[in-house]
This record gives C-alpha cells, structure tokens and sequence, in this order.
C-alpha cells in the first residue's frame, strides 16, 4: 500500500477501542494478579496444554454458537447465535478481506472502515467472494438485531415468558449495540450506491437508493454515525452488561484451567458476575416468578444489584436455591454458590453446638438418617428394616440422635459453625471403620459427598437400595400401583443422582412420567435454603408441584428425600412415600 | 310455625335446638352419627371444676326432648339449595327436608396428628392424642399397649395448632387447659406417674383456668417445660424419647418417657359440600366467618344461614352452649323482623 488510508471520522471508533482494550487489558491483569499462588500456578500449568485448547472450543461453541440456549429454545438460540456468530464472521472475513487488498500490514480500523476506503469494485484475490460473505454475515447480524427489538416488545416470540428489565443506562448502549449494523448497512449502501459496487444486500440496497435519495450528501455523515455509534458502545461496554463478551472468554478460561470459587478469594466469583449476559433465561425458570409473581430476586437481578453495589440481602436470602436456574444457564454461572457466599456478609457467626453424641461403633455400613430422617420416622423405619434384611454388617450411627451434617449452617451462611459439626460427624464415621456411608437425606448426601474428604464410598439410600437389588440381597414384589419420581433438588440437579432411584423404583411400582423431570424437576417448596419466603407461600409452590406431579393420577408420588416427602405430602390428596418406605412394604408382600 | 334446620347434633346444635323450640319454632335435628353429643359424648370431665361431661350432655339432651324437635340420627346433609321459600336440604336416605332458616353446628375436626410425622402417631403405639386419653380416663383405663401401666406420660401441646407449616396459624383455645386437666386426672388416678407437659405459651383463657394451673404445679406437681417437641422415636425397649429445647434455659434435652400424648387442635368443618354450593364464607383460619364480630357473631354472608358453635372457631363447652342459645336469639329476630 502506497499510501495509509485515513480519515479524521475513524478517530472516535479508534478512541473508543484503544480505551476499551486497554481496560480490559489492565482488568485481565489485575484479576490474575490478585488470584491465590496456587490459581496463579494453575494458569501458568494450563496455558500451554489441551486444557486452552478445550477452552477455545468452548468458547467457540457456546459464545458464539450459544449451544446451550438452542437447547433452551432454539429460536432464542438462533437470535443470540446470529447476533454473536454474525459479528464475529464480519470481523474475521472483514480482516482477511482488507488484508487481502492491502497484501499486508493495514492500520487496524482500516477493516472496519474498508467499503469507505474501496469503495470501488476492487480487482483482487476472491475479492466478489468476500462482498457476498460480507452481506450474508450482516444480514445475518440484522436477523438477530430484528429479533433482539421485537423480543422487547413480545418475549413470546423467542420463546421467553418474561424478558429481563432494563434500566436507562443499559438501554442507552443496547440501543447503540442495535444501531451499529443498520449504520454500516445504510453507510456501505450508500458508497455502494454512489459507485456502483457491494454485493447481493449493500448493492441492492444501494442501487434502490440511489434513485430516491440524494446518496452523495448522506454517504459521509453515514461513515461517521457508524463510526460515532461504535465508540458509544465500546466506551458503554466495561459499565454495561455487554462486559459479559469479554468476560465470559476469561470465565470459560479459567474453568478449564481449574479455577474454582472458594470463600477467601473474590475473583472467580467477580468474573462470573461480570459474564453473566442477563439473557433472562433463569426468569422463566424460577417458580418464586412463575408460581408466586415474585420478580426481583432471580438469578440475573441478583447479579445486577451485586454490581452496581446496590443492598441485595433481601435478594440473597429469598431463593430455594432449587438449581432451576443454573442448569439452564449458557454461561454456567454458578449461581447458588454466589448466592451462598454473598449470604455470609450479613449472617452471625456465633453457635451453640448441640449435645455430643458420645457413641461410637464399628460396622462395615454406617447409617445416618440426619435430622429430616428423624423427622419422619416412616422413612427412617423402613431404612432399618431394609439394611437388616441386606445382611450387612452396620451401625445406625444417629440412631439415638446425633449431631447435624452441617449443611443447612452453611446454607444459612455459618461456615464455622458447619466446620465444627462436620468435623466432629468424620470423626465418628471413620473411627466406625466403615467402607460405606448411606444416609436418607440428600441434604446430608451432598455434604459428606462434596465438603467431608471421607475415602469411603458415600451412598444415598436409592443408590445403596439399587446396589442390594443388582446383587439379589434384597428380594421384593413388584406393587401393583402406579407410581410418579419426584427428584428432589439437591440429589438430581444437586448430585446428579436421576437414574437409581427410578431403576429402584420400577422394581417395586410401576412408573411413570412427569412433565418435569430429571434437570427439569419442581422445587418441592420445602427448601431449608429460603428464608425469608412465608411458609403459606411455600405451601402455594408445593401444591402446584404436587399438581404438576398428579396429572396423570398416579396411585403413589415418591420421593427420595424426607424434606420433600414432609412437604409434598401436605399439599395434596395423592400418597407420598419415599422410595426406601415403597421398598420396605414390597419386602413384606412376598 | 317456621321450620328450622339444623346440622349437627353437638352441644352446640342439641342446645340451640332446644331454645329455638322454646321460642315457638319446628326445629329438624340433622346428625351424622347414631347418637347426639358430638366431641363431648367422647369427654371425661369438663374444666375447670371437674364436672362430669356425661352429666352435662344428658341435661342437655333432655332440654331438648320437646315436641316440636324432630331428631333425625344417621343422617347426613348431601346438599343444600337456596329458593325463594327457603332451604331445600337433600339427606343421605334420599329425603328432601325444606326449612326457612338453616343453622350449621357441625363443630370442628380434631387434627390428624399423622400429619406431624415426627412426632410418630400412627407409627409408635403409645404415641396418642388428646381424644385418646380423654377416653383412658373416662374409662379408667390408663394402660399403653402392652398392658402396663405407664411411669411417665408427656403432653404436647400446640399440635397442629399455632403451627404455620400445617397452615393452621389459630390458636385452638382449650388444648392448654385440657392438657392441665387430664394431667390432674392421671395423678388423681395413679399419683406414682410422672406427668410432664410441654408448651410453647400457656393460656389459661377461661374464669378458674389459671388456678387449675397452678394447682397442678403445687399440688399435683406437673411439671411444664417451655418448648416443644422436635421429634419422638422409639427405643429397643420400647419406650419413647423425646427431643426438646427447654427454651427458658436455651438448651436442648432429650427424655424418655412411656406415653406421648399430642393436644391435638381444632380444625374446621366448613369444608363441607352442602356450604360450598351455598357459598358460605370461610375466614382465613377456614372456619365459617361472621358478618360482624361484635354485634353478628351467628350470622352468616348467606340470608338465612347462621351458624353456633366451634363450626366459627375454637370454643370450650361453657362459650359453646352460650353460643348455641345466642345463635337460637339470632335466627328469632331474623323472623321477628
């Protein structure tokens, strides 16, 4: 090139992307530097390795393809895919495309900016090819924009109920996001027009123009509105929810390198904040919004009030902490865990142990039924009388009351407090000698899972259940009564226990379908995590899942947790069982 | 001679029938079961002086053995319509009774304390309720299940009463005083059995009621621990224990024991399906509601219903039969109008 192309209206798109790359170098560093030692040594580890790699197709997947929210509603995934993937190609094409024509080393808005610059119908390699591609990728961004505006008039049209509300300032660069791609239609149609170039959508458009308007005047103000637009967004984004672009790209990063939100470091948890797109997905999806109208403390509001450092302790503490919200998330925020640690802020940390279990045993199986299991003893009965058929060797360790897993002290917040009870409990399990844990509460189950660093094999009872029926130790007949599986939150979404309860379940019933099943399943309303919700609303969301659960009138709704089993069983006329109390009378009825 | 309806042949339907046929009116008796009397026909002896509940339920039966009340046993309403001349009542032996007012005494439901799971009714046999040991006592028979006699028995109050998880926010009114009076009973029948009772707040709302109080604290010495019950279980031996946080002392404590008794609450009956086609309101604790507290207390949204009795709340027998005559006043200047 001769000559460096220039024009005094590149200069606030260039201002606008100097100082936001500039930004977001100084915030990357900042964030790495204030990482823990051994984080820092895990970047450093996974730099060079597949693990990049893997982060690159992750990102490519779901940043730009936005895989996740095709499965969500695949016309929601086709608007966020268009607008990501449609921009992504016009930078890419854009840059190959200029630097093809300039053979070389182009100032960097020159690609930007190249339809201002050849305006002509250049002469180079594929050069038709790259116009075409050019239009194709912008109308394919224009599909999205076209998308994005009517859905803030009707939701229902991408497939959402409640769209996420917006306040002044992140309207302010929507709209500039909005109005970047119809300007550098109406400028690239315009220079097209005025010399006779562009391709299949610019061309057309151009042409069509130039009969009725006066191109020649409107061709500059056009370059320097796009130009002007641009800046706006760029200089908007670092404030506005638009961070989530770059964002996300380091959140995807440092998950695959093994960086994981832990109490004493905030950065992880800063970045998931900042990726969070508020797409609105989690709205739908959360029963305090669909069941009860409560439309303040979803997930994607939550995360909005902690960045603008507004008060969120109502938000914290009203949330089942269901999982609804994170299994459908498309940036895999780990909402609950945020929710968890923000409620440590404003939680006393003071507690009074309960009374000491001084007992102690040696068994091959240790039982905990836990505090809900003694709750109801229909669940904990029938829990013996399986393990002394089984012919195991156990030890019902809680059997005369015990001390709690922790885990409802650290929902609430006391993470001492639960330190302490959790220590004590370990002491006793391995001091048992046992090679198996079993408890009936998934509540207990994904602690001693998750926060105990006990060696053995820790089992819920369906698992524990379904592990005596494969190795014939358990004999029962099949009940003649249909039954529906409730998953509970915190052993389905919770630990991913979905298939041994209804494999246990079609042994002694005959099972059937919900219409919210596995990932997808209700909150029972019972959550210990909430709160702040009254309990005549907590009533409100069980009977309506307990609805949802009863379409089909089933003879029996089981569960395999005695939490929800309690609240079920209070909001409806069906019989509720725990699948452990199903087993326990196909025992019987030999 | 205006003819009227009542269903439900409690205390509070027996008395108001009887003082309606005073007053000069046709009066149809309409109860469910084989005999007249309700709960109290299940009662061993009343608060707060001990008076006799079968002496007090056969005065009141033979109040209204009159001629112009027509008592109709093994009955139940199906259904009732409003018209222009007044009721039409469809019964379980597919009869037909007409009436220019209806009074609904239908009285409450005692709690299911099955539903409190934790407490083990249904699962433990010694676990009972309120009802159940108002019938060892009345038949001297204070027994568990294998026979022997009991060394301690624990009540529970507030069982499905003041309890938001069951949805009942309402206080039941007499499960304290009754709690108090059948622990005196025990005592007075087997002084060597160890009585305890556990509450949340003890109100003693009656004339009287806070005496027998404190007579059972002095003389009989129950012992009342400030807290309630988290959950019971049975031991290898049989017996039960009991979880608790004695909240006057903030801590936790457990105790064994050989009978739980739950004081079990009220629950209401205006669930009923003859009220809902007749579109009666209910409060928010879902017993029937009044037009004024005050000055209506027996009438109802509907011209022409009233109701008397624990089908509007929680009531003692004392406020019941004053509540019954004051509902009879009530349907009588409705027509003296």
């Amino acid at each position: 090139m001769t000559q460096m192309p220039f024009d005094i209206f590149v200069l606030p798109f260039t201002l606008g992307m100097s100082l936001l790359f500039a930004y977001l170098l100084l915030k990357y560093a900042h964030w790495i530097w204030l990482l823990p030692t051994d984080d820092k040594l895990r970047i450093l580890k996974g730099f060079f390795s597949q693990k990049s790699l893997r982060a690159c197709g992750e990102i490519f997947m779901e940043s730009l393809l936005h895989r996740k929210i095709f499965r969500v509603d695949k016309r929601l995934g086709f608007m966020h895919m268009s607008l990501a993937f449609g921009w992504f190609l016009l930078i890419v094409i854009g840059a190959i495309e200029a630097h093809t024509y300039a053979g070389g080393s182009a100032p960097f808005y020159f690609p930007i900016f190249f339809r201002f610059f050849v305006p002509y119908e250049a002469d180079f390699f594929l050069s038709s090819v790259y116009v075409q591609l050019m239009d194709a990728a912008l109308l394919l961004v224009l599909t999205g924009v076209g998308m994005a505006f009517a859905k803030r008039f009707k939701s229902n049209i991408v497939g959402m109920k409640k769209t996420t509300k917006l306040r002044r300032r992140d309207k302010a660069v929507l709209y500039s996001l909005w109005l970047i791609f119809p300007m550098r239609l109406l400028a690239e149609s315009t220079t097209s027009g005025l010399h006779n170039s562009g391709g299949f959508l610019t061309g057309t458009l151009g042409t069509i123009m130039s009969y009725i308007l006066p191109l020649q005047y409107m061709e500059y103000p056009l370059w320097w509105g796009y130009s002007i637009v641009l800046c706006i967004f760029f200089l908007g984004l670092p404030t506005s929810r638009y961070m989530h672009i770059p964002t996300e790209m380091v959140l995807i990063f440092f998950r695959n390198w093994g960086i994981k939100l832990r109490p004493d470091n905030p950065i992880l948890e800063e970045v998931m904040i900042l990726s969070c797109p508020r797409c609105g997905i989690c709205i739908d999806r959360c029963q305090l919004n669909t069941n009860l109208n409560i439309n303040d403390t979803q997930a994607v509001y939550f995360l909005q009030r902690i960045r603008r450092n507004e008060d969120y302790t109502a938000q914290a503490n009203n949330c089942l902490m269901c999982g609804r919200c994170a299994s459908v998330c498309p940036v895999g925020i780990d909402l609950n865990a945020i929710r968890n640690r923000r409620r440590l802020n404003f939680t006393p940390k003071e507690v009074v142990l309960p009374y000491d279990n001084k007992q102690q045993r040696q068994a091959k199986v240790v039982y905990f039924a836990g505090c809900m299991g003694h709750l109801t003893p229909h669940i904990k009965n029938a829990m013996v009388k399986i393990l002394q058929a089984s012919g195991d060797d156990f030890w019902f360790m809680d059997e005369e009351g015990g001390v709690c897993c922790g885990r409802p002290m650290k929902l609430a917040g006391q993470v001492d407090a639960a330190r302490q009870l959790m220590d004590k409990n370990r002491a006793t399990i391995l001091q048992s000698g046992a090679t198996v844990l079993v408890t009936s509460c998934p509540i207990c189950y994904k602690v001693f899972k998750e926060e105990y660093n006990l060696n053995i094999s820790i089992l819920h009872h369906t698992e524990y259940i379904e592990q005596l029926l494969k190795s014939g130790k358990l004999k029962v007949t099949r009940q003649d009564m249909m039954a529906v599986y409730h998953d509970p939150c915190e052993l389905g979404r919770g630990s991913g226990i979905y298939e041994q309860p209804r494999n246990v379940l079609s042994a002694v019933a005959n099972l059937t379908e919900s219409s919210n099943e596995r990932r997808d399943s209700l909150c029972c309303g019972g959550s210990l995590a909430n709160l702040t919700l009254p309990s005549a609303k907590k009533h409100e969301l069980a009977k309506q899942t307990m609805q949802v659960l009863t379409a089909n009138n089933p003879d029996l709704v089981a569960t395999a947790c005695p939490l929800c089993k309690r609240t079920l069983q209070r909001a409806g006329d069906t019989l509720v069982m725990d699948i452990a109390e199903v087993v326990a009378k196909a025992m019987e009825c030999k | 001679m205006k003819h009227i309806a009542i269903i439900g042949g409690g205390p509070a339907g027996i008395e108001s029938a009887a003082s309606l046929a005073q007053l000069g009116y046709r009066v149809s008796l309409i109860e469910k079961s084989a005999e007249l009397g309700g709960h109290l026909s299940q009662m061993f002896t009343l608060f707060p002086d001990g008076r006799n509940a079968a002496e007090v339920l056969s005065e009141l039966i033979a109040h209204a053995r009159q001629k112009n009340i027509n008592v109709m046993l093994n009955t139940e309403v199906i259904d009732a319509q409003r018209n222009l001349s007044g009721f039409t009542i469809t019964l379980s032996n597919q009869k037909t009774v007409t009436a220019d007012a209806l009074l609904i005494a239908t009285g409450f439901r005692l709690f299911n304390v099955a539903r409190k799971e934790e407490y083990g009714y249904g699962i433990y046999k010694n676990v009972i309720n309120s009802l159940q040991m108002e019938k060892k006592l009345r038949t001297g028979d204070l027994t568990m299940a294998n026979g022997q006699m009991p060394k301690r028995v624990v009540f529970l109050h507030c069982v499905g009463s003041r309890d938001e998880k069951v949805g009942n926010n309402y206080c039941s009114k007499v499960c304290c005083v009754t709690a108090v009076k059948q622990a005196i009973e025990i005592k007075k029948m087997n002084p060597e059995i160890e009585t305890f009772c556990f509450y949340m707040d003890i109100r003693m709302f009656g004339p009287y009621y806070e005496e027998l109080y404190r007579e059972a604290q002095e003389k009989w010495k129950v012992v009342f621990v400030r807290g309630k019950i988290s959950e019971a279980a049975e031991n290898i031996d049989g017996r039960l224990q009991i979880k608790a946080e004695d909240t006057l002392i903030g801590k936790p404590l457990r105790m064994q024991c050989d009978m739980l008794v739950a004081m079990a609450g009220m629950e209401s009956t205006a669930d009923a399906k003859f009220a809902q086609t007749l579109n009666v309101a209910r409060g928010l604790n879902r017993f029937y509601s009044s037009t004024d507290n005050y000055l209506r207390y027996n009438n109802t949204n509907v011209e022409g219903v009233f109701t008397a009795g624990t089908c509007t709340a929680p009531m003692n027998i004392i406020d019941t039969i004053a509540n019954a005559r004051a509902a009879a006043l009530s349907i009588h200047q409705y027509f003296s109008k």
